[in-house]
């Protein structure tokens, strides 16, 4: 089957978020012998992050410049896209689940008359046809679903499908498409910066979480110290957002953002069913707790009941012996 | 002010999930507003009392889902819609869904939507992108804060923690993220008044729709619970001792490290 695939690219700061090569990696598992077609939209390093895609597996990529594509809108975004698919009719489109993505993708999807499935962690192939598994009831169950007419069409969560190794013998086409990217609505005035100075928590392969058990906002210093020796990122329980020890972009949980890196450390969390249904498919989890009680014991691979703010240094130190 | 919020039954969030024959087990569960949809329920009764209109609360679903807008109306909403689909399909997706709504706010005069960013159990966070591109409107997802003045709009949108600050005008969809505001509880007067508000009732055949148009797009081949989790092991002794133990395990055990 010669399919033609597209890979919605999504930068930030002007390079490509890793989720991006996942996506490609996804194309390539639908239809190896398929074409990948990369898309990048923005007004800056186009080319490099073209490229980029191509070292990471797309047969080639359509670049789209202009200033009102500097800064992701719907609108703006939504033009250069589906002018690129009017164009290419690929036969399956895909892209990270992110802001960007979940934003994006329904829109499109709406526009086309198409299904999406969205947040998909794994793929199959099945009699040619690609099967999604994806997390329902926020992690505390899986669903397979499949396309049944229309183009193959998914954003896959980031952190689960490894994208392929960098291959700089790799070569593509690049080419660069003009067009008018006019009548935006919704127009971006200003963006402030709150968390993406450190790691990106949807993407972080270790996560630091916090509960009430960290008391306050400076309890958190310690948990931070430990994700920057861990190169990952902060979270917290609702508990912890809720008692104003921390911002509720950090929550994670069945009401806040739903992870699952290679490493969490839930540290003076309790082990709310909501928490657990954020965190529990995580690959390997750690409890920090003074309560032996505590629920999270029940789902941690690894559990160390004592005081955070004695248990937190050690590990730090520890951690730095071997790094 | 028209202003409508798209409202959706979902699980308790407390509840346990079993699966019967590749079907999430309903029987028994006790069900709420999707916590997402209070913040649209809370944030359409705040923009109403300061801009006057009217809040109507629509669902698409089955019977029961005429308790989480009894819940909505006592809130505070004005009016409550249910889409009632239970006898005219048997498989929805978002696709349909949001077909469903099209339908239902064809030629209605509307100033604003508001809908949860996600439902807490499908989780697509489809729906309302959904159908702002089918009537036309602009969308924002993920709002934290809404401030009307005139028919033009300021959002605070929440992108993974950063704050974009949106200018954007009426008519508009937006989808509500945690942080909007505090949803009130129903009072007892408000739960008293609410039996009183209309609570109107339509099927398929009412909307202009024909049955066929609503096929859906994606099939669910199978739902399955994650492998149970083994607890796992709570180190002893000294405690130098168990962090450098669990560091060890970390990398030579877990290999994480």
């Amino acid at each position: 089957m010669s399919e033609k695939l597209l890979v919605i690219g999504e930068s930030r700061d002007g390079s490509l978020r890793n989720v991006t090569f996942e996506a490609i990696a996804t194309a390539k598992k639908i239809n190896a012998d398929g074409e990948i077609i990369g898309l990048i939209c923005g007004n800056e390093n186009l080319q490099e992050q073209a490229q980029e895609m191509v070292y990471h597996g797309a047969d080639r990529v359509i670049t789209v410049k202009h200033d009102n594509l500097k800064t992701y809108t719907s609108e703006g975004y939504g033009q250069a896209v589906m002018a690129v698919i009017s164009e290419e009719s690929p036969t399956g489109v895909i892209m990270g689940h992110t802001a960007v993505g979940k934003d994006l993708t329904p829109k499109i999807a709406s526009k086309l008359e198409t299904g999406l499935i969205s947040d998909a962690t794994d793929i199959e192939m099945k009699d040619g046809k690609a099967i999604f598994t994806r997390p329902i009831y926020s992690g505390k169950a899986f669903e397979k679903k499949m396309i049944t007419s229309g183009i193959t069409f998914a954003t896959i969560r980031p952190n689960n499908i490894s994208a392929l190794e960098r291959d700089e013998s790799r070569s593509g086409d690049i080419t660069s498409k003009d067009m008018d990217i006019s009548d935006i609505r919704t127009v971006i005035k200003e963006v402030i910066r709150k968390a993406s100075e450190g790691v990106d928590l949807s993407e972080a392969k270790v996560i630091v979480a916090g509960g009430r058990g960290v008391k306050s906002e400076d309890g958190f210093k310690p948990l931070q110290e430990l994700a920057d020796v861990l190169g990952g990122a902060v979270g917290a329980s609702r508990g912890a957002c809720d008692a104003e020890y921390c911002d509720y972009s950090l929550q994670i949980g069945q009401t806040g953002k739903v992870v699952t890196p290679d490493l969490y450390i839930a540290v003076g969390i309790s082990g709310a069913i909501q928490h657990l249904a954020g965190m529990s498919n995580s690959k390997v989890i750690v409890a920090i707790n003074k309560d032996a009680e505590a629920n999270i014991f029940n789902i941690a691979d690894y559990g160390i009941v004592g005081d955070l703010f004695e248990v937190v240094p050690l590990l730090i130190e520890e951690i730095k012996k071997i790094k | 002010m028209n202003i409508y919020v798209l409202l959706k039954k979902t699980f308790d969030t407390e509840e346990k999930i079993t699966v019967t024959n590749g079907q999430i087990e309903e029987d028994g569960a006790e069900f709420i507003i999707n916590p997402y949809d209070e913040y649209a329920v809370e944030e359409a009764i705040k923009q109403r009392d300061e801009h006057g209109g009217e809040v109507t609360v629509v669902t698409v679903g089955d019977g029961d889902s005429e308790k989480q807008l009894r819940t909505a109306l006592a809130m505070g909403a004005d009016k409550a819609v249910l889409i009632n689909t239970e006898d005219d399909l048997e498989e929805g997706d978002q696709f349909t869904t949001a077909k469903i709504l099209e339908a239902y706010f064809d030629e209605k005069d509307v100033d604003l939507i508001l809908a949860g960013n996600v439902a807490i159990d499908e989780a697509s966070g489809q729906v309302g992108p959904r159908l702002a591109e089918r009537l036309g409107i602009p969308f924002v997802t993920t709002i934290t804060s809404l401030k009307i003045d005139g028919e033009t709009v300021n959002i605070d949108k929440d992108v993974e923690g950063d704050v974009e600050k949106v200018e954007t005008s009426l008519p508009l969809l937006v989808t509500c993220q945690q942080g909007l505001n505090d949803p009130r509880y129903p009072s007892l007067p408000g739960i008293m008044k609410a039996k009183k508000k209309p609570l109107e009732e339509l099927e398929i055949d009412d909307l202009d729709l024909d049955e066929d148009e609503l096929e859906t797009k994606t099939k669910t081949i199978d739902i399955y619970l994650p492998p149970e989790k083994e607890a796992g092991r709570v180190l002893e002794g000294e405690l130098d001792d168990q962090v450098k133990e669990l560091v060890s395990l970390l990398k030579t055990e877990a290999k994480v490290l």
